[in-house]
């Protein structure tokens, strides 16, 4: 099968560094995957072609980059899954890193972010003479986010930190959950409080690219979302965070729909007046698109079906 | 030029291992890795780790006789007695520091059943251990903030006078070369199964820490010992666990019979990895194979359990063979694993030469022998770093480093990486040269042997070295330069394959993972000893004999 490699390039050792496109045409075979593409190229075609890889398997998270715009691991995307008309393939580095060359992205913005949520077991008192008793249910489920490879697909394709720095980002929570979740650790509380802050668990808008784009079902808008649970249930439900999903569940629960209006200033409280300003021109925008919720807020006809589903999952809990 | 106490190649679990030891010893340490610590291969482990835990009937003498027995009785008795003694404080250890291990129902550690051993005592994380124990021990790297050179290449070992002093390093994004200067250096580079084609290796696993040490004189030890995993994917030669085997799966030949009923009546699929990888390639050979492959059978255990236990390798079929083993069985293939061969050390790491340890699969114990129980590499790396890292930091204390070491080691390193990328023309690239060495490896010394095949391999060999003294390297740059390291990473593996090939044709009978067919049976009388090669002063191969030490388990016969 033949295919086209269309690889974005990069030489910071050029006379003029700027990213530039090469395609590159290969012979490779049905199963072939997209750093079987890239291996070829590199082996027998252009050696300068740079990229990172190891395992081949899945299990290593060397080869995060981007095919067809979206993050993937090379090695487990198979070329006939993402071939596009006429034979190409667009493959980019992950995106959110700072390039060094070719496909080679700056890590160290993932690895701070990692180290910032302290990521190492901390459990209190003497440690026990054999191992610590814990459920299984809970080690198989701590495997789920375990499972974490560090890959970096995820943070490629962050939204929120596209435009914020500052965001831990969905790796370093997930990480973070993982000790949460862990019934040996014993730092729940200064790991809340932390989460609690600007850049962690609220900074999320859950647009669920991360969970799309894992490649070994972390889920981790899933963890930050079991987080931000944790975080009200440990105190914290003055956060505009915490607010606005109490507010917000009120609302459903009440009239079995949100109140957009009523929405921002229960959130934010009525005489909080630095942030009603700032929700001026959100307010002239959607009036001047016809999209300004009514003044008037009505009951959703089937209200008495959503508190039923309340019921459910409260009998649930 | 920078200075640590302690300088250890490699962030896989016995380097970390290592480096975490002899850190809370109080050792200024660093790693160098030419990867970041959680891309090393000890990911790839999936099955667990093997421990006698003694506080629930088990016992280490147990685990030791079948590791020897494993080993054809090649192991050195007194290294595995150690290793099988300190296995189940390593793995409290380990959960101690975090590691999720999967539990019984009271909550204690679970385990599996695995080859070779009468006694189900592999505790494992799922089908993930490595990468569990990895991730884990990565943390506590970033817990005690050791210095990490991350993604920085070894060029050479700095050594003088039979005594290591440091290493002169690459560091890959800017292409700088720096000397190292260090009191100890732990080798703790991993495999080199990219020596074979295919392999169940990932592309790092180049045996640079083996060829670091052969180049400066330390013998390499069984090299000859290359082991071919049971149960490999046709298309990529991805591993599929032996966890599989553990939790019951059946091996059937065409005709749908399990065949290990006849070649292993008492362990049937969970014999020794040899001897299941032989078995197979019998079958193959014999026209009982279905397209160069066996197939391996889960479908009985059902898919909760599969999920909960082989998620991983249900995966890993789906995405390389088109199979869902949960529906039907998986064609699989005996392929390339694992090293039980490296640098000769004694039982705390340290080579023959001074201040130069090493661990993990780069080492040579030996506790392997002539075939590696599954889930006994976990453990070697842990418990041999360790003990590596807790040596190396009580020697250090009392030595200092050495004034004679200036900047010229990295100079001459800096000359010879100049002279390589200068070359244009008349070469080639170094892809096929690996290829070719590769499938020549494959070819001549896979599961099976003989004399011609290996003189064929060894005569390859030679064409091979000349025409990587004209290898090329198209990438000119200084930043990120993946082609000059891949180059470099080749002429550490034709010196391994070298390596290899001449203790195969040194070994004059059939024992563990060498099984000549010329030479079928096992020779006590004259073969019960360590093949070791060595570069003398001209930097030609020397072999030398060193005797097996037996404690208490004399050789018998083996059978499963």
């Amino acid at each position: 099968m033949q295919v086209t490699l269309n690889v974005r390039r990069y030489d910071p050792d050029s006379d003029q560094p700027v990213p530039y496109d090469q395609e590159y045409s290969v012979d490779v075979d049905e199963n072939a995957t997209v750093l079987d593409g890239l291996i070829k190229v590199r082996e027998e075609v252009d050696g300068s072609l740079a990229l990172r890889c190891s395992c081949r398997s899945a299990i290593c998270g060397s080869c995060s980059m981007r095919v067809n715009g979206q993050a993937i691991l090379a090695c487990n995307t198979k070329l006939t899954d993402v071939v596009l008309e006429g034979g190409r393939v667009d493959i980019e580095p992950a995106g959110n890193m700072g390039l060094i060359k070719d496909l080679v992205v700056e890590f160290d913005i993932f690895w701070d972010k990692v180290r910032a949520v302290e990521p190492w077991l901390q459990p209190e008192g003497e440690e026990p003479e054999s191992e610590y008793i814990a459920p299984n249910d809970d080690m198989v489920h701590l495997a789920g986010v375990m499972g974490c490879i560090m890959c970096g697909a995820c943070v490629s394709d962050c939204t929120v930190l596209e435009v914020d720095r500052n965001f831990l980002g969905p790796a370093a929570l997930a990480k973070s959950y993982r000790f949460v979740a862990d019934p040996r650790d014993d730092a729940d509380e200064s790991r809340l409080d932390e989460l609690n802050e600007s850049g962690g668990v609220w900074d999320c808008t859950r647009c669920m690219m991360c969970v799309e784009v894992c490649p070994k079902g972390v889920d981790p808008m899933g963890r930050i979302m079991s987080l931000r649970e944790k975080v009200i249930d440990a105190g914290h439900t003055e956060t505009y965070g915490a607010r606005h999903a109490e507010a917000f569940t009120r609302m459903v629960r009440h009239s079995g729909r949100v109140d957009e209006l009523q929405l921002p200033i229960q959130t934010f409280g009525m005489f909080n007046v630095k942030e009603m300003i700032k929700l001026i021109p959100v307010g002239v925008r959607s009036q001047l698109a016809g999209k300004r919720p009514p003044i008037m807020h009505q009951k959703n006809p089937g209200m008495s079906n959503v508190r039923c589903i309340f019921n459910r999952v409260e009998d649930k809990r | 030029m920078f200075d640590h106490d302690i300088l250890v190649i490699g962030a896989g679990l016995a380097g970390m291992r290592a480096a975490y030891t002899a850190s809370q010893s109080g050792a200024d340490v660093a790693i160098v890795s030419k990867v970041y610590p959680v891309r090393s291969h000890s990911n790839a482990a999936q099955g667990g780790i093997n421990a006698a835990l003694t506080d629930r009937g088990d016992d280490w003498e147990d685990h030791a006789y079948d590791t020897i027995k494993g080993s054809d009785y090649l192991g050195d008795q007194d290294a595995i007695e150690i290793m099988c003694r300190e296995a189940g404080s390593e793995v409290i250890s380990m959960e101690h520091m975090g590691v999720i291990f999967n539990r019984d129902e009271e909550g204690k550690l679970g385990v599996r059943s695995f080859g070779g051993q009468r006694q189900a005592r592999t505790f494992f994380v799922a089908d993930f251990t490595g990468q569990a124990l990895l991730h884990v021990l990565h943390e506590q790297i970033l817990k005690i903030g050791a210095r990490v050179y991350e993604e920085w290449f070894v060029l050479s070992l700095i050594v003088e006078d039979g005594e290591c002093h440091g290493a002169v390093v690459m560091e890959i994004r800017s292409g700088e070369v720096h000397a190292i200067r260090a009191k100890a250096v732990i080798l703790a580079t991993g495999g080199l199964g990219r020596v074979f084609e295919p392999s169940t290796n990932a592309l790092i696993c180049t045996g640079d820490g083996m060829a670091l040490a052969y180049e400066n004189g330390a013998p390499l030890m069984d090299m000859e010992m290359v082991q071919y995993h049971p149960t490999t994917l046709k298309a990529n030669g991805a591993l599929l666990s032996e966890a599989a085997r553990g939790e019951g799966a059946y091996l059937l030949n065409s005709e749908g019979d399990r065949f290990m009923q006849e070649y292993a009546p008492n362990m049937l699929e969970l014999a020794s990895r040899d001897v299941v990888s032989r078995s197979e390639q019998t079958e193959i050979n014999e026209g009982r194979g279905i397209d160069g492959c066996v197939l391996l059978d889960v479908r009985h255990i059902g898919e909760t359990l599969i999920n909960e236990k082989l998620s991983q390798i249900r995966q890993l079929g789906i995405d390389f063979a088109n199979v869902d083993m949960v529906h039907e069985p998986v064609p699989i293939r005996p392929g390339m694993h694992y090293q039980m061969g490296g640098i000769k050390t004694d039982v705390n790491g340290l080579t023959n030469i001074m201040g130069l340890y090493a661990a993990g699969e780069t080492a040579c114990v030996s506790v392997h022998g002539g075939n590696r129980l599954g889930a006994n590499s976990l453990l070697d790396t842990l418990v041999f770093g360790r003990r590596a890292g807790d040596h190396a930091s009580n020697v250090v204390r009392s030595r200092q480093h050495s004034d004679a070491i200036t900047d010229q080691y990295a100079e001459r390193e800096r000359n010879r990486l100049q002279e390589m990328l200068n070359r244009n023309g008349g070469g080639e690239l170094f892809g096929k040269i690996r290829l070719d060495l590769g499938e020549a490896m494959n070819t001549h010394l896979a599961v099976y042997r003989d004399q011609q095949g290996m003189e064929t391999a060894l005569e390859e060999l030679k064409g091979l070295k000349t025409r990587y003294d004209r290898v090329i390297v198209h990438d000119k740059g200084k930043t990120f330069n993946t082609n000059l390291i891949f180059t470099l990473e080749l002429g550490f593996m034709l010196d391994c394959a070298e390596a290899i090939i001449l203790g195969a044709l040194e070994r004059k009978e059939s024992r563990g993972a060498h099984t000549r067919t010329d030479m079928p049976d096992r020779d006590d009388s004259n073969w019960l000893k360590h093949i070791l090669i060595a570069k003398d002063e001209n930097g030609q191969p020397d072999v030398t004999y060193q005797d097996v030490t037996i404690t208490q388990w004399e050789p018998q016969v083996r059978s499963y």
